[in-house]
């Protein structure tokens, strides 16, 4: 049997965040990742000879090199790793896109001002209202009291769509509830994605995973593969090690979780409460173009949009809903070459149990059917927002909610995990604690700084006290 | 160890925390957080490497000690008098 300092179930970008910390300063610590590859939700497949990323559109948080006290400034510091080394590259331009109405937006916030100035002159004063109260708003306060954010965007701001255009981002990328956040994630979504933008690696989501499976190995980690944690051992109200799915014991003085909360928590053998599942799960085509989504007059990096005035960011009653969505062109990065695949992907919103429902053995199995049937309705849906790109479109591939199970092993296929964030990470069980989606840090360099500051918190911190009283 | 090696030690552990900060003109009297990009987890990483590079404990409550250079060196005069600089 072996001891650890420190077991951290889950190689995705927070665990590996919190692994770096503890092997940096020495403390035995195991990563225990269920799947063959690693990155969880951020992570990457091959499809017929193609490379594509799974979640990863683009990396939120970008700051130029030397920023300071920025989150992605932090993250560098904390994981010892060079600006230069993460390889970023800029977003030309996103937008956010409602019926009749388009802002858009980019690494440099005044372009977002000056649009909402100009198709919302009335709303301008509440705007800048709102942007003053997120900048003021300390999100690292771990222990502030959580608040509904519509109800203060809808303090600063009366124009209905104009609240749903501001929502739309930053639910879309990092909300687990539905039609509202909690203010505080509120403001780390506004800032990660209008203060500071988007950038991506030259080749995606591998190069920042392969970055960082290097320094924690370098730094002594021990990683194991398909390694799937059955259950969490428990000594009284202690977590005391894990039990492997071959049965094999490790114990630990601490267990960091990435698992989520209602998956950490049946590990423990406990019921999740009836709310604590997400309801927002995701499918994504991915179309393989002939020509850069340039040469089809798509400029922009990102779209949000809704074909509605009001957006409903709500698990759907059918398969899907086409009727809002993320449209990505990876291409429309400032990279310094062209990617070999020209790609734009499309994500919409999707209710996993109606997926999961679906028999799926066979070419025209219902779950196949049903793959091609809403690939059509997303496409068409997308055209009041980008010229049509169909004609152009030369491979295909779809993944659906139980794709996303199956690389996160959220249940429900939660991208976002569960609508309860254990902000301080404190799991209500002694030496057990809550790092990634479920913490509530979002976004890439959020699930990293989401490891990093509870390894600090609950792990580093901790020792140093204990060293303070011998 | 001099009081020179203290201030290039601590100086060598904010080069590794951030080769990207420029530490070539730190005015040692002046408060370290008020000329580089240092945050209270980048203090507990400068606590964590004197530990493991020289096995100094610097208390939470001592933290405050190490505001500016010129106090580094008062604080850990003693502590690391028979220490020998890592480079």
């Amino acid at each position: 049997m072996s001891h650890y300092d420190a077991i951290i179930i889950g190689a995705g970008m927070s665990g590996l965040g919190a692994g770096i910390r503890l092997a940096m300063f020495d403390k035995r610590v195991v990563v225990l990742e269920r799947h063959y590859v690693w990155g969880g939700l951020n992570s990457f497949y091959q499809f017929q000879g193609h490379q594509f990323d799974v979640g990863l559109h683009a990396m939120t948080n970008y700051a130029p090199r030397g920023a300071k006290g920025l989150p992605l400034t932090r993250l560098l510091k904390q994981l010892r790793i060079r600006w230069d080394e993460l390889d970023l590259h800029q977003q030309g331009h996103s937008a956010v896109s409602f019926p009749g109405t388009k802002l858009k937006f980019s690494n440099d916030f005044e372009l977002l001002r000056g649009e909402v100035a100009a198709a919302f002159p009335d709303q301008i004063d509440g705007f800048d209202a709102l942007v003053k109260a997120v900048r003021e708003f300390n999100e690292l306060d771990l222990d502030a009291p959580t608040q509904n954010a519509r109800t203060i965007v809808e303090s600063h701001i009366s124009h209905p769509m104009l609240v749903d255009m501001i929502f739309c981002p930053l639910m879309f990328y990092g909300s687990a509830r539905e039609n509202d956040m909690d203010w505080d994630q509120f403001v780390v979504m506004f800032k990660s994605i209008f203060f500071e933008g988007f950038a991506r690696p030259q080749q995606g989501v591998r190069h920042i995973l392969k970055l960082l499976i290097d320094r924690y190995r370098r730094s002594g980690g021990e990683l194991r593969m398909k390694t799937g944690v059955k259950r969490i051992l428990m000594d009284g109200a202690r977590a005391t090690g894990v039990e492997l799915d071959s049965g094999e014991t490790l114990t630990a003085e601490t267990v960091l979780s990435s698992a989520g909360l209602v998956e950490t928590g049946r590990m423990c053998g406990q019921e999740p409460g009836a709310q604590a599942t997400g309801k927002l799960s995701f499918t994504e085509t991915i179309n393989v173009l002939d020509k850069p989504a340039r040469d089809l007059g798509i400029d922009e990096t990102i779209i949000f949009f809704s074909n509605t005035e009001r957006f409903n960011y709500a698990q759907p009653a059918g398969l899907c809903d086409t009727t809002s969505g993320v449209i990505c062109m990876p291409g429309n990065f400032d990279l310094p070459e062209q990617p070999k695949d020209h790609l734009v992907r499309i994500t919409n919103i999707a209710n996993f149990d109606r997926w999961n429902a679906l028999e799926r053995d066979g070419e025209d199995s219902p779950y196949n059917r049903a793959k091609r049937e809403w690939y059509t309705r997303s496409s068409d849906d997308v055209l009041a927002h980008i010229p049509d790109f169909r004609a152009s479109t030369t491979l295909v591939d779809m993944f659906t909610p139980r794709t996303i199970r199956h690389y996160t092993g959220h249940e429900g296929g939660a991208v976002y995990g569960s609508p309860i964030k254990k902000r301080t990470g404190a799991s209500g069980i002694e030496g057990l604690y809550i790092i990634g989606t479920d913490q509530g840090f979002l976004g890439i360099i959020g699930a990293m700084l989401s490891g990093i500051s509870m390894a600090n918190r609950w792990v580093l911190q901790r020792d140093g006290a204990t060293v303070e009283t011998t | 160890m001099t009081d020179e090696n203290i201030k290039q030690a601590i100086i060598g552990i904010i080069n590794d925390i951030n080769p990207d900060e420029d530490t070539s003109n730190i005015n040692p009297a002046e408060r370290l957080r008020d000329q580089l990009d240092l945050d209270s987890m980048d203090f507990l990483d400068i606590v964590m490497e004197l530990r493991k590079r020289y096995g100094v404990h610097v208390p939470d409550t001592d933290y405050e000690h190490l505001a500016s250079l010129d106090s580094c060196v008062a604080y850990l005069r003693d502590k690391m008098a028979d220490k020998e600089l890592v480079s």
